[in-house]
Parts: structure tokens; sequence; C-alpha cells
């Protein structure tokens, strides 16, 4: 059956055998490819005796240095944190109000933070620290539970309205209308009231209404003007600031079923120089407040806050 | 008769079983499955029953010749179910592209968000489009290189049915949420044993035909689709070894846990590239390109060669896919040695198939089909020495989980594997429906260019992207710290992946133009009016190598 023949167009035998009108040619493997394969096998080989290769009954074959991937990361990771195992303990030493005094240290803290924050916390407060619906921003000076650096770190270290720790920023506005506390008449007047204190809307028998209200049911917290209280977290309401939205449909949830924003408590999530470092970096966002004389709370320009009521 | 009454018999009892596991379903997935399967087995009894002669009636339908010298029907079906296909895969391609550029595209729809489309795309490109044209081309190319009908030729209509079943209830399961979250095994247990079924079947037609050839030899194309066929449904078996939490119920667990479970994962996603993608489609190279080229394959002892050398080496690569994981560093080292031992054996089948045109080289510019060819071993040749390089853990620390992968993938399955696809489709549908030739050859070489851009696109930007990502993620700056967070990895990527798409896009307007081309094909047009693409005279007197030339006065 062998039917070979020389192919006219190569000058090369074929093989003899034919499918369908296909057939082959007796050509050699090209010395290239052939050389090359051994290459690659001899490779295989030389990598199988320095890396660990064959499996044992116990365990595999170490390999010439006995390399293994955990041993490779566990150098790493202790060259980078021999690298700074000065500094962190610098920081470890320091008192968060007292960072600032040194400001070589204070800037390694912000960068460490600023590396810390972005593995920990853009996925609620974004890559540049500008929040969301929800999220507060962290690069203006409007804060809820206080923006001295010590706060902050507090903040930080104990997360907002975390159970199990006895220390958590807590707060709980009630549900008004959810909770029957108000009807949806109410609901809309106190919403009118907000928008005129926050300058958005023109006084109006609603919120003449609705400041009635306001004043029975929400001062306590929100202040007598709406300039709000650090103490238990609650929202300035005359400036343009808004956590969760200012017009009248998010108002309105707001104010019928609350809102109970929570963050992780990062003490218990993270390293204490970590969380010093997360600290400095917020606090270096932009709207960081100098750390208080000892008297807290200075009330915050009450005749501007009021200004607008006063339209 | 009584042959009538046990197959309508038969239908009845699983419509009966299929309609009652549908009323007891535990979820709502899983009822719908069953009511398909429902459908099915209630086609299957009317046409038992009216003793409708289906092949007459596609026939019909179709327009297709009379049966000639080998039977061809269920090819001519599977040529139609690969261009359908693989239209359905490319444009869902093409829309979780745009997700993933626009995520408002998710429309906010659980059915069509990314997570449920990726699966749809991958299993509608590799399992329908690829699958359909490897049992299509199997069917054709064993019968003709072994020169006999098809054996048992109602069990070749049951593979081809019973696969295009397996591939609606995997899609319409991935749009319902029902997946055993295992990349390119995600149908769940039943859908699995029915794809066993059928591969079994399929086995036993090839198998049989070969056993029944009237040629001495068996040639190469066979050998690789037996391989492939074998390796498949191994493969298939071991990594869907799970236990349904009920029998009416989507639900199944694998039976192998943690770092074993992913090693069998990747085993067999390794392998579904090494036996599916590679193997097989080398078969289809292995008859079609010199056929088409009309000349003879290069080297018999490479394809010896490399045939042995490819399926024993493949089949051990597969954990270079958990490079730096769990995986002990002895798999690791075996699964990047093996990888890199790999290069040359999927050389050997880009140097036959390039080096069959010797002597018909001219014809690249004459023939867009062998145009294709060409474009697809490069591609071939391509990807087969990126892959090991990288699997080579200091190149894969930085690709691994990148885009780098997703374009590496892509430039092997749309450039091998489509463009040898659309070769192979191309030289068939003329011959399947008894045509002059194709309606029109300048649109194949419309597919042809588009084809290629859109690869060209997609590889470079998803080329760029990965490594961008890859550097991204492990940019220390001076203190020690992190440069970039997660975010903004992504935010880097946007316009790559724009370009992506717009290659997607251009991959898909080739092939409707393909579509259309077949079509009109098939419905026997009139040729298009266009200038010739073959006019270039051949002469084959003057085509050989100038060493070997006479000297001519």
């Amino acid at each position: 059956m062998a039917n070979k023949r020389i192919d006219d167009a190569t000058g090369v035998e074929t093989v003899g055998h034919e499918w369908d009108g296909i057939e082959e040619l007796n050509n050699p493997l090209p010395r290239w490819w052939l050389w090359t394969f051994y290459a690659c096998i001899v490779f295989a080989i030389g990598y199988c005796v320095v890396y660990p290769a064959i499996p044992m009954v116990k365990s595999a074959t170490a390999g010439t240095f006995g390399w293994t991937s955990r041993g490779a990361l566990a150098t790493e990771m202790k060259a980078a944190d021999a690298s700074r195992a000065g500094l962190r303990a610098a920081i470890a030493a320091t008192s968060v109000e007292q960072l600032g005094a040194d400001p070589k240290l204070l800037r390694a803290a912000i960068e460490g933070g600023r590396a810390a924050f972005k593995v920990n916390c853009v996925q609620c407060h974004g890559a540049g620290a500008a929040g969301a619906k929800g999220y507060p921003n962290l690069n203006d000076d409007d804060w809820l539970w206080g923006g001295d650096i010590a706060t902050i770190h507090q903040t930080l270290e104990h997360g907002v309205r975390q159970p199990g720790d006895d220390a958590t920023r807590m707060s709980q506005m009630p549900a008004f209308g959810r909770d029957g506390i108000l009807t949806a008449a109410q609901v809309q007047d106190v919403v009118s009231h907000v928008r005129v204190i926050s300058g958005q809307e023109k006084p109006s028998a609603s919120a003449q209404r609705g400041a009635k209200i306001f004043a029975e049911n929400c001062v306590v917290c929100h202040g007598a003007n709406g300039e709000g209280n650090r103490m238990v977290g609650a929202p300035k309401l005359s400036d343009a600031i808004w956590l969760y939205g200012g017009d009248r449909a998010t108002l309105t949830e707001t104010v019928t079923n609350a809102r109970y924003g929570v963050m992780p408590a990062w003490g218990a999530r993270l390293d204490p120089v970590t969380v010093k470092m997360l600290a400095a970096y917020v606090h270096s966002l932009g709207g960081g407040e100098a750390t208080p004389a000892p008297a807290p709370q200075a009330a915050p320009a009450p005749a501007a806050a009021a200004a607008p009521q006063a339209k | 008769m009584v042959s009538l009454v046990t197959r309508s018999g038969i239908w009845f009892a699983v419509l009966l079983l299929a309609v009652m596991a549908s009323a007891l379903a535990k979820d709502g997935g899983f009822a719908i499955h069953m009511a398909i399967c429902a459908l099915a087995a209630l086609i299957g009894m009317i046409v038992t029953l009216r003793q409708a002669d289906v092949d007459s009636i596609a026939r019909g339908i179709l327009k297709m010749p009379d049966q000639g010298r080998y039977d061809d029907d269920p090819i001519r079906w599977g040529v139609i179910a690969t261009v359908f296909w693989g239209m359905a895969g490319f444009l869902a391609g093409l829309y979780i592209a745009l997700e993933l550029t626009w995520p408002q595209l998710n429309l906010g729809l659980e059915w069509i968000n990314f997570g449920r489309l990726r699966p749809l795309h991958t299993s509608a490109v590799i399992f329908a489009f690829g699958g359909n044209a490897l049992i299509a081309t199997s069917y054709y190319v064993v019968q003709r290189t072994c020169r006999a009908r098809l054996a048992f030729p109602g069990l070749a209509r049951f593979v081809f049915w019973g696969y295009q079943l397996f591939i609606v209830l995997a899609a319409t399961g991935y749009l319902l949420g029902i997946t055993q979250g295992k990349e390119y095994a995600e149908p769940e247990w039943y859908v699995d044993l029915w794809l066993t079924i059928v591969w079994v079947a399929y086995l036993a037609v090839f198998v049989g035909t070969i056993v029944k050839r009237t040629e001495p030899h068996i040639y190469v194309a066979n050998w690789f689709y037996l391989s492939f066929i074998l390796t498949v449904a191994m493969l298939h078996i071991v990594n869907n070894l799970n236990l349904p939490v009920s029998i009416f119920g989507s639900k199944s667990y694998p039976v192998f846990a943690g770092v074993q479970g992913a090693l069998v994962q990747w085993w067999y996603g390794h392998n579904a590239v090494g036996f599916f993608l590679t193997a097989g489609f080398l078969a289809m190279m292995y008859y079609f390109v010199p056929k088409q080229a009309e000349r003879p394959i290069y080297s018999y002892r490479l394809s010896i060669i490399h045939f042995w050398a490819l399926i024993f080496l493949y089949i051990w690569a597969g954990p270079h896919h958990l490079h730096y994981t769990a995986l002990p560093d002895w798999a690791q080292t075996l699964g990047m040695v093996f990888s890199v031992m790999l290069w040359m054996p999927s050389w050997g089948g880009m140097i036959n198939g390039l080096m069959t045109l010797n002597g018909a080289w001219d014809k690249i510019r004459t023939d867009p089909i062998i145009r294709m060819f060409v474009m697809s071993l490069a591609f071939y040749g391509m990807s087969t020495f990126e892959g090991p390089m990288m699997s080579v853990k200091a190149v894969n620390s930085l690709s691994h989980y990148t885009d780098w992968t997703i374009g590496h993938v892509h430039s092997g399955a749309l450039g091998w594997n489509g463009m040898v696809t659309f070769g192979t489709l191309y030289y068939l549908t003329p011959r399947l429906w008894n045509r002059e030739r194709l309606y029109s050859l300048r649109m194949v070489n419309w597919h042809f260019w588009l084809a290629t851009t859109g690869i060209v696109f997609y590889a470079a930007s998803m080329w760029v992207a990965g490594i961008t990502q890859g550097l991204m993620w492990r940019e220390y700056g001076p203190d020690g710290y992190l440069v970039n967070s997660f975010a903004e990895t992504v935010a880097a990527l946007h316009p790559m992946y724009a370009l992506r798409a717009f290659g997607g896009l251009l991959y898909l307007s080739g092939a409707t133009i393909m579509a259309v081309n077949i079509t009109r094909t098939i419905l026997g047009h009139t040729l298009r009016d266009e200038k010739p693409m073959t006019e270039t005279p051949y002469d084959a007197a003057r085509d050989v190598p100038l060493a070997g030339a006479p000297a001519h006065a």
C-alpha cells in the first residue's frame, strides 16, 4: 500500500498514505524545534532539582536551597517589618495628640494612614475620602462626632454603633413616622422647617408649624437652631452638607424611618499603630481641628446658624 | 411496530418523570429545567408517534440536498448550530464587555448582571459554538478519512439533539442563577449527568466509525478527535463528582473540598483548554488546512511526535492556575515545568499547519479562507508561547488575576479557535449544500479583516490593562506602603475596557457578515456580483524553492 512519490513543489518524498486526498510528506523534525524541546526538558529537570518538586510519602523533595513560598513570603514580610520597626515603635510610644509635635513622625504616620485607608476605608468613604450617601466626607470641616485628632482616633478605635464595644459612638434617632410619633403631615412640616433653616426653601405656613414640632422633638439632639451636637453625633442641619441628602424626599425618608449608620470598630481589626496612623491621615485631610483647650464644646457661631431662620 | 410502541413508551415515561420532577421541585430553577426536559420528551414522542422522518423534514426546511455517499445530515445541522450559537456567544461577550465598562448596563436585573452573563458567554462560545463545530467536523472528517459512513446513525442524531438540550439547560440555568461555581463547568449535577450520556454516545459513534473504516491507517486528525473525546469524558466526570442536596433540587456539593477541589477544578479547566480547544481544533486543522491548500501535510513524523508529546504533557499542566496559593509548592513546580515543556509540542501543530502551505503560499494572496487558516495558526502559535511564559512563576506573579489572562485566553479563542472554525465553516457550507461556491468571497475577506482587527484591539488592550493592573497592585512607595487602592486600579483600566469592547464589536460585525454569507449560500442565492478574488493564476511549475530550481536559459 506504500504509494510513495516525490512531491513536485517541494521535492520531498511522501510517506505513501493517502486519506480523502490528503498525503503526508516525510520531512524530518525541524532541528531547531527538536533542540528547543530538549532544552525545555533540561530546564524542567534542572528546575525540579532546585525547587521542591517530587512528592514523597510524607513531604516533597525540598530542592537545593530549601526554598518554600511561605518561607519566601515570611522573609519579605520580616524585612518590610524591620524597615518600619523604628518608626512604628516611635508612633506606638507617642499619644495621638502629641504626634503633631514631631513633624517627621507625623508625616510618616500620615503616609502609613494613607496606605491603610486605601485598603480598609475607601470602600465606603471613597478613594478621595469624599464620602458617599450615608458615608461622611472626611475632607471638610463638618464633623459628626468631632474633628480633633483624639476624637477621630476614638471614633476609629471603637467604631460607630458597633454592638459589643462599650465605648462605641452610640445614638439613635427615633423613627418619627414609622413609630407613629408624628403624622405624615407633621413629618412634612418638620421637613419644611429643616429645609428653611438650611436655606433651601422660603419660609411657609408648613415650615412655621414645623418649627414648633422641631422645638418639641428635635432640638434635644440637633439644637435649637439645628446646629447639631457632637456628643450624640447629631448632624448640623443648618448648612449645605448632607449625610443622606437634603432634598424633600430624602429628608422625609430620614425623619420617617430614621438612619442608623455604622462603622467597624477598627481597634478590634487593626493594630493600635495603624489606627493611630489612620487618625493622623484623616485629620490631615483638610478639616482636622486643633486639639481643644480644657473647655470642650466651643459653641460654633450661633449667630450664623440662626441667620437663615431669621430671614 | 413493536419498536414504535417501545420508543414512544420510553418518551412517554421520560415525559411523565420530567413532569413529576417539575411538580415536586424544591426550587423554581429546577422546575423550569424539568419543564424544558418534559417539552423535549413531548417533542420526541410526537415525532415518534407520527413516524416523522426528521431528516427529510429538516432537508426541506434547511434546503439540504439528499444524502450522498456519507451521512451528512447531522453535519449540516451542526454547521447551522455553530453559526447560531457563535452569534449568541459573541453578542453576550460584547454585552458583558460593555457591562464591565459601564456597569449601569446591568440595569439592576439579576438575570443579566455580569456574574450570570459571563458563564453564559464562556459556555456559549466554548461549548455551544466550539462544541458544535467539533462534533460536526468530527462526523465529517471521520467519515471521509475512514471512507465509511457514520456508525449508529440514530445515535449520531441523538448526540446532536442531546447536545443542544444540554446547551439550552446550561444557558437558561445561568440566567436563573443555577451554578455549581466551577469555571467552565457551571451546570449543576443533573445537566452534568445528561452531558455524560450524550458524550458516551458521541464516543460510541466516533469509535464505531473508526472501527468500520476501509482505510488501513487512522489519519492524524482522528487521533486528535479521539483524544479530545476520551479526555473530555474523563475530565467532565471527575470534576463533576457531586452529591445533590435533593434529587428534586438543583443544588449539589462537590466531593472534593478545599485545595483538592481547586486542583481538580483546574486540572479540568486547563485540560478543557488543552483537549477541547487545542486537540479538537488541531484535528480540524489537520483535515481542513491540507484540503483547502490542496497540499500534503508537512511532516508525518512531526505529527506523531507532537501528538504524543502534547497529550502526555498537557494533562499535568493544570496546577499553573494555582501559583502562589494554598497548593503545595511541589505541585506548583510541576505545573510550571510541564507547561514549559509543552511549548514545543504545541508549536509542532503550528509548524505542521503552516508548512503545509509550502508550495502554495501564493494562496494567501488569493484565497481568503486560507488567509483565515494561516491567521488562526499564527494566533495559535502566539498563545501557545504566551501560555508557557505566563506559567513561569516570576511572570505569573505579575500576570495572575489580571486582565492579561483574559487577553491571553481571547487571543487563543478569537484568533485560533474562532478563525479556524470560520475557515472550516466556509469550506464546509458549499460542499454540504452542493453549491458551486460560497455566496461571496469578498465578504469572507471582510470578515477576515474585521476579525483580525478586532482581535488586535482586544488582545492589545488587555495586555496593557493586565500589565497596568499587575504593576499597580504591587507598587510600593518609599515608605514601604502600597501606593494604589483597588478602586484606583479599576479606574485606570476604564479606557482599556472601552477599547476591548470596541474590539469585540469588530469581531461580532465580522461574524455577522459570515452569518449572512453562509445563510445565502445555504438558501442558494445567486452568487454575489463582485470582483473575483481568485483570479491570480496559479502556476505550480514556477512555485518551487529557488535553490532547487534548474537554471533556465
